[in-house]
């Protein structure tokens, strides 16, 4: 692991990079109920560049909750290492005092107490505020957006990422990469893509039939500023045809593309790039991998994984910045950049704390715009919650938790599942969960609800195939989501295993008996990838569900036994 | 660490049942190998392979090999029940030594290209590529 004195020592040992980051430590002056935006927004502006890094907003226009992960196991090389640290272990090396404004920002532990203090987080016009103030700083600062942007809310479904669209257009981002957004179907995504006044990269999406570059997604675009030359070079997601339902965007193929990638860099530098940066979706583990791989990368935008990094990792010469998620925190990055090359930076993750950052008119104006027509069926109220319901963590959240109990009742099975994303804000216990709320933990194109037979054997198949996405060792082979959420059923899972012998103890737990390989069970789900899948919108199934009940309660699961953690 | 009786028997099993399963497959690739050299020896390295990590499609895998100087590639899909995919001879008028072309995927498995160089000498390269079910990233 490298610690913040490690880090910044490396940084001066390997080369003339100079890092620092403006992380504060609030505590006192939030107790103090001072907490301010111009604390917030503080920063030295440095050197001759700003970077403003968004990604993974997931449509989320407003201030919501959202708790990080309590279980984000790394395997091989990053165990043990960033992102795979969390709730004390994360604020000790950062330094991080409990109960502080940081700690709920960045970890999990006592998330609704410090939830009613701290309030919401995030909102396009509370960004917008951040952003103006960056720019007022440097008016020339890069605003790159790492994409999974046109997806995950009620409004962004009903207008098919238009209100994404029309709020990041007027937020004027200077580049974006993609993910979710292919899930619109590949003519909704050039037809959006075409009427963008910024650029759409990727140098890994490639036309599926001739395996060649897009003409839609140029790999990169170079850009002059404070009197240097910037490459950006895009990294869409890239195992989009396998991770989500490949029929809807036939047309184009992904794949991480690692020589093509010091292809552009190379292609980059010798037309004159003084820095390059890398606005990715691989996931940080991927990024990570791929900085100690391609040479010639200054800096990486991470994405996808939905990481929250105080500070920069270094590896090599290359600094990986990771930015949150769901509007949660914007990154500034400023940088010296001389004689070509990148001399020192300075860094800062902002939280963007909703009530101490006061939002921005014209933003706000142009959310309340989208969201107007749909008011009355975002705000209704479904039922109420006894639980925080919350996503993120490798192996289940109450949300999941909740949705698989709503499909085992609603539809009549005896185990369920539900897709192991990492999109979805949290709801604290005793609150009012509307629609807005459901469809920000379950809204997508191909969200139907099938019931069907499984046999024990293909059960244990698919949770052995997803296992080895999520904990192959090397980061190349893994796909960035977390384990499929099961309900009704229990297991053990030894994560240093090989694929094929991580999962045992199968239990059905109506019956505490073991699975057995050969029956067939009924098993209820969603988000199947395979095109024709039959059933309800899972919206529709959980709305019932949480009606029936009136208030929901999610008991702890423990269904789950991990071991070689 | 101590090892019991049955300890040592489930050991035994796994390493027996591993050790199995492969050699099957190793067996046709090593008869596709050695038709293909003649027994000569194969140094690794000096081939180009270019596969995708995981599989967007398995029956449908975009693979690339070249070596400059090459006579003649064969690839092989070590995992497929028969592993002979193409050998591609490159004559005196080629430009390049190298080809591109689509091969199905029983599952997750290594593809293994040699090369006949023009000196009559051997290289290898090797990539493993993943068949998933997918499904679940996000």
């Amino acid at each position: 692991m490298i610690s913040r004195r490690d880090f910044l020592q490396v940084g001066m040992a390997a080369s003339a990079v100079l890092g620092a980051s403006g992380f504060g430590n609030w505590a006192r002056l939030a107790a103090q109920q001072s907490l301010t935006q111009d604390q917030l927004l503080e920063f030295d502006t440095f050197g001759n560049v700003t970077l403003i890094h968004v990604t993974d907003i997931h449509a989320q226009l407003k201030p919501i909750y959202f708790r990080e992960p309590e279980i984000n196991l790394g395997v091989g090389a990053a165990r043990g290492h960033v992102p795979h640290i969390t709730g004390a272990d994360f604020r000790k090396l950062y330094g991080i005092e409990d109960g502080s404004p940081s700690a709920y920002a960045l970890t999990y532990n006592d998330f609704d107490v410090l939830a009613r203090s701290y309030g919401r987080v995030g909102g396009m016009d509370r960004v917008a505020t951040v952003v103006k103030a960056i720019r007022s700083a440097r008016p020339d600062a890069l605003l790159l957006d790492g994409g999974d942007t046109w997806h995950g809310s009620y409004t962004c479904y009903q207008t098919a990422g238009q209100d994404m669209v029309n709020v990041m257009n007027a937020l004027a981002p200077d580049a974006m990469t993609f993910h979710w957004e292919f899930t619109l179907g590949s003519e909704r995504v050039r037809e959006l893509v075409e009427g963008l006044p910024f650029a759409a990269l990727g140098q890994n999406i490639f036309d599926q039939e001739w395996d060649e570059p897009t003409e839609e997604f140029p790999p990169y675009k170079i850009f002059e500023r404070g009197g240097a030359k910037i490459a950006v070079i895009g990294q869409a997601f890239p195992y989009m045809p396998i991770a989500n339902p490949r029929w809807m965007f036939p047309e184009y193929s992904f794949g991480i593309r690692e020589d093509r990638m010091q292809e552009m860099v190379d292609e980059v530098r010798a037309a004159g790039a003084d820095l390059v940066v890398m606005l990715s979706h691989n996931g940080f583990d991927v990024d990570k991998k791929m900085a100690g791989r391609v040479q010639g990368i200054d800096v990486i935008l991470s994405g996808h994984t939905h990481d929250a990094l105080p500070e920069p990792v270094l590896v090599g010469e290359t600094i990986i910045v990771a930015s949150g998620s769901n509007g949660k925190f914007v990154s500034r990055v400023d940088l010296d950049v001389r004689d070509g090359r990148m001399m020192g930076f300075r860094h800062k993750l902002i939280p963007i704390f909703s009530d101490v950052i006061t939002p921005d008119a014209e933003m706000a104006s142009v959310i309340d715009a989208q969201r107007a027509p749909f008011e009355s069926q975002l705000s209704e109220v479904l039922g109420q919650t006894d639980s925080l319901l919350y996503r993120r963590g490798n192996f289940n959240g109450t949300w999941d938790d909740l949705i698989c109990d709503a499909l085992i009742e609603e539809r009549e099975a005896d185990i369920s599942m539900s897709p192991g994303v990492r999109w979805g804000p949290s709801v604290l216990p005793g609150q009012d969960i509307t629609r807005e709320d459901l469809w920000n933990v379950t809204s997508m194109t191909y969200g139907k609800a099938y019931r069907t037979e499984m046999t024990g054997e293909f059960i244990h198949t698919i949770l052995e195939d997803v296992g080895d996405n999520l904990f192959n060792p090397d980061p190349y082979y893994q796909q960035g989501g977390d384990m499929v959420r099961i309900g009704g059923m229990g297991y053990a899972i030894d994560i240093t295993k090989p694929q094929g012998e991580r999962i045992s103890d199968m239990t059905l737990l109506k019956t505490g008996e073991k699975i057995d390989p050969a029956k067939s069970y009924v098993v209820a789900g969603w988000a199947s990838v395979n095109e024709g899948t039959e059933g309800p919108q899972i919206w529709d199934v959980v709305e019932s569900y949480i009606r029936r009940k009136g208030t929901v309660t999610v008991t702890p699961n423990t269904s789950v036994k991990v071991s070689g953690a | 660490m101590s090892l019991t009786r049955r300890d040592t028997l489930a050991l035994g099993i796994g390493a027996v049942s591993l050790a199995a399963l492969p050699l099957r497959a190793n067996a046709a690739v090593d008869d596709a190998i050695a038709a293909f050299t003649g027994g000569a020896a194969v140094s690794d390295g000096g081939v180009d392979l270019n596969a995708p990590e995981i599989a967007e499609n398995g029956n449908t895998v975009p693979i690339e090999v070249g070596a400059d100087g090459a006579a003649a590639i064969m690839l092989l899909a070590a995992g497929n029940p028969t592993p002979s995919v193409a050998t591609f001879n490159f004559g005196k008028l080629a430009g390049a030594g190298s080809a591109s072309t689509r091969i199905r995927l029983a599952g997750t498995q290594d593809v293994i290209a040699i090369a006949r160089m023009e000196d009559g000498s051997f290289k290898r390269a090797q990539a493993n590529v993943k068949v998933t079910i997918g499904g679940c990233g996000g």
